[in-house]
């Protein structure tokens, strides 16, 4: 059964713009190659964290939003783990509330970028 | 002195009397189904100055969402979005 998940990720701030590119997308094709369906994509940035996780104060917050079959998540988690480039990660399955949540932030967020361009 | 037996007790000003506010779920009434780990400046409003999650009893919400609050909450712990442990965080 294929169910929809949503993954964010911390990376170390200690990476180049490239080096930080090239984690995400090792992961985007990590999981388009086991067979996920990438849905959305976020960027967060550079953010401060609330208190420091392996003495940083900071780090940079990438999110994706995908489907995928469940045995999927427990060996992506493994990868991630093993990923020095990466502190901290939370994968969440998200129900159809939460599906709808999403779709209706982005509807908005995709209308404001459109007044903005106007 | 009959007259003073009748007379009720009078206050100049009436007693400050709480007239309690009902409490209400703020998720039931406003229809929200579900509660973002991501949104840290909402989920704010359900910790008191330290990090700790609000009793129910103070924020009034139903046990069903109060589970969701909580729940959204930790992730936002776990993403460091929000502290664990703070001291003045309002």
């Amino acid at each position: 059964m294929v169910r929809q998940y949503e993954t964010v990720f911390i990376m170390t701030p200690v990476l180049s713009d490239e080096q930080m590119k090239e984690a995400v997308s090792k992961f985007q094709k990590y999981l388009k190659d086991k067979g996920a369906e990438i849905v959305f994509e976020d960027h967060w940035g550079l953010r401060k964290l609330a208190y420091p996780i392996q003495k940083k104060s900071t780090g940079f917050y990438h999110l994706i939003e995908f489907k995928a079959e469940p045995a999927l998540i427990a060996e992506m988690e493994l990868e991630m783990k093993r990923d020095e480039r990466i502190i901290r990660f939370l994968t969440v399955s998200l129900d159809k509330y939460a599906v709808a949540y999403n779709e209706k932030r982005r509807r908005e967020k995709e209308k404001v970028k459109a007044e903005e361009t106007k | 002195m009959a007259n003073q037996q009748n007379s009720e007790i009078r206050y100049l000003a009436p007693i400050a009397v709480d007239i309690k506010k009902k409490k209400y779920c703020r998720f039931k009434k406003a229809g929200i189904k579900y509660i973002d780990y991501k949104d840290a400046n909402f989920l704010l409003k359900f910790v008191n100055e330290q990090g700790k999650i609000l009793p129910r009893r103070l924020t009034g919400t139903s046990m069903k969402y109060q589970r969701k609050v909580s729940r959204a909450i930790k992730r936002a712990r776990h993403l460091a979005l929000m502290p664990y442990v703070a001291d003045l965080l309002k």
